[in-house]
């Protein structure tokens, strides 16, 4: 037990936030309201919260572009999410990102990407710039399990090694990338045995279980601001729902689909903290009514803010 | 006035905006210990060290990842490409990402990095070595593009390159690294979007880039020995491109013609002259031409290499066919 009660009620309270936010995130999707693409993250809160918590503020986070989760968990208003998705100009990249590319420079998330993989060599710039003027933050990015066949991943995880950066690379690995399991596209067991390659630690945590997440990544994250270099660590997570929000998953068996409910992170930290008494059903209640509170005034708050003016599509594209 | 080479003025130009910003750092394959293939970076890495200059395995989406993330937290890196045709390797962190990063952010992210990149034809290396793929890269909204032909050109216009605040893609062409002309001991920078008239005339407006505005200044040397008085542009930046100076020019001769070693398919060329169609129409008196490489990869055979790229003769023999 590395987290106390409190904390972990913290991070309770954290993916209840995500979880409810994705839940009528897609329900708008369903009704026509969002324009675009939509990934959701339901059933890989955990890793999304204990990677994040194991950061501190000045820690710069990237992810993909399924990262609902670590945006909230690193602390950007709702409000500003919600009004991305809704393409909006108080969104948090003013409507040009959109869910795949979230960002807040001051909360230390870096653009969120499209491209998978493409995360992992910038973290390396990233982690490079805090080891060249002597800062003492660590570079961290979040990848699918997708992202473990790029070239990428192989060239930017080489060049952490080899130059020993502050970075931790996390895998998510929630078993597909779109259709293809992960059996049906890497050839070992572990994505973690990747690591080997590099001379690098490597471990696979349980992915649904939120403090084997902050414990491993909180080690990697350590070690790589005591300046060892850095790490990859895999959790292994499952998605609820499909790879993208219209995504009917006719390639997924159905027993796996229930594996993934019956191993729902947030269920499984619930039973957890009302077994050692942290967590009162009342608590738990309040916690969701906050929650949908939360998410019904960032609804409100998008569906208010207006667009962004016709000018600003010429905006930002020189500096 | 002294007279230095193109490749010595890059590595002045390095030199100097090194010692003047700590934050601007060098990388790529081959760059500190040996000063690059083509010695451009040469002298560096004893001078600044081995934390600001720094060689790379080849892995050029991690030069180029390391640089897209250093620029965004404020360093200034300098990443070399070996050659341009690698740009192919690493293509997602121009085309997805650097050009990218500040628009989707909404301005959050500034990205100022520089890619430098050895360019060109006519060493004889076949079709991975050879390619000028400038238009590729000036057609991604979010890129700065820079051709130099002269070794004054190439040192102002790198420094601007490092001082700004967006990624540049820096052209250096390899038959170019050791042509000489003066460059001035004090500091000067030169703008970007600014072309550069490299000789005044009346009847023909020329315009060049990199290796060929040497032979489009050879063409119109021959040229004025005929009676044909040629005006040569080098617009040095292709994005941004200073269409101005393009523009005034044609109206005066109304005759053009474009001359780039790239393939003439969707070339820089095309743009120009699809500008000039736009909004110069009524001041041309003869079709516009362009002179460019045929629609095929570089052969390794010389004698097949050298009769497809541009040359004195091709552009004179342009230049005729529009001057009646």
């Amino acid at each position: 037990m590395v987290l106390s009660d409190t904390e972990l009620v913290e991070f309770y309270k954290t993916m209840i936030r995500i979880r409810l936010f994705e839940e009528k995130v897609q329900e708008l999707f369903r009704k026509g309201e969002l324009p675009g693409f939509l990934h959701l993250c339901m059933g890989q809160e955990a890793v999304a919260v204990g990677s994040t918590g194991a950061l501190l503020k000045d820690d710069m986070l990237l992810g993909g572009h399924r990262a609902h989760g670590h945006a909230i968990a690193k602390g950007i208003p709702m409000r500003k999410i919600m009004a991305e998705l809704f393409a909006k100009e108080s969104g948090c990249c003013k409507g040009k990102g959109g869910s795949m590319h979230l960002s807040d420079r001051d909360l230390c998330l870096f653009l969120t990407t499209g491209i998978v993989g493409s995360s992992i060599p910038i973290a390396d710039g990233i982690a490079f710039s805090f080891k060249l003027r002597g800062e003492n933050r660590v570079a961290v990015t979040v990848f699918g399990d997708g992202a473990n066949n790029t070239g990428a991943f192989h060239e930017g995880i080489n060049l952490a090694a080899l130059w020993k950066l502050p970075a931790v690379f996390v895998c998510d690995n929630n078993q597909y990338a779109i259709s293809t399991h992960v059996s049906r596209s890497t050839p070992i067991a572990n994505v973690s045995g990747r690591a080997k390659a590099y001379n690098i630690p490597g471990v696979t945590v349980d992915g649904q279980d939120v403090e084997a997440v902050y414990e491993a990544v909180k080690e990697a994250v350590d070690r790589a601001r005591d300046g060892n270099g850095p790490s990859l660590v895999e959790c292994k997570s499952a998605r609820l729902y499909g790879s993208y929000a219209a995504d009917s998953q006719s390639y997924r068996p159905k027993e796996d689909i229930e594996e993934a409910a019956r191993r729902d992170p947030i269920s499984l930290l619930k039973a957890r903290l009302m077994k050692s008494g942290a967590l009162k059903e009342g608590d738990d209640e309040m916690i969701r009514k906050d929650g949908v509170a939360e998410v019904e005034d960032a609804v409100r708050y998008a569906k208010e803010s207006p667009y962004p003016e016709p000018e600003e599509a010429l905006r930002d594209v020189y500096g | 006035m002294r007279e230095i080479n193109i490749s010595e003025a890059i590595r002045e130009a390095l030199g100097e905006e090194m010692a003047r910003d700590e934050n601007v750092f060098v990388l790529g394959e081959d760059i500190g210990l040996i000063g690059g293939d083509f010695g451009v970076t040469r002298g560096l890495m004893a001078r600044f060290g081995a934390d600001r200059v720094r060689d790379t395995p080849i892995s050029e989406s991690a030069i180029l990842g390391t640089a897209v993330g250093s620029a965004a937290m404020g360093l200034r890196p300098v990443a070399e490409i070996m050659f341009s045709d690698f740009l192919g390797v690493c293509m997602d962190m121009l085309l997805n990402q650097a050009s990218k990063i500040r628009y989707m952010s909404a301005g959050q992210w500034t990205l100022p990095m520089v890619v430098r990149t050895a360019t060109g034809a006519g060493t004889r290396s076949s079709s991975q070595h050879t390619q000028s793929l400038e238009a590729i890269f000036m057609h991604i909204p979010g890129l700065q593009v820079v051709m130099p032909s002269t070794a004054y050109d190439a040192k102002g216009l790198l420094k601007t390159a490092i001082r700004g605040n967006n990624p540049v893609l820096y052209l250096e062409h390899k038959l170019l690294y050791f042509v000489k002309n003066q460059v001035p001991e004090e500091e000067y920078l030169i703008p970007f979007g600014k072309a550069d008239i490299k000789r005044s005339g009346d009847d023909v407006t020329l315009i060049a880039t990199s290796l060929m505005v040497h032979r489009a200044l050879a063409a119109a040397d021959k040229l004025k020995g005929q009676g044909i008085s040629v005006e040569v542009i080098d617009p040095r930046t292709i994005a941004p491109l200073d269409k101005d100076t393009i523009l005034e020019s044609v109206k005066k001769t109304g005759r053009v013609v474009i001359v780039h070693e790239a393939w003439k398919k969707g070339g820089f060329g095309s743009e120009v002259a699809a500008i000039l169609a736009e909004e110069a129409f009524d001041y041309l008196d003869a079709p516009i031409k362009r002179v460019a490489t045929p629609d095929t990869p570089i052969p390794f055979c010389p004698i097949l290499e050298d009769s497809l790229l541009p040359d004195e003769e091709k552009i004179v023999r342009a230049v005729k066919e529009i001057s009646s």
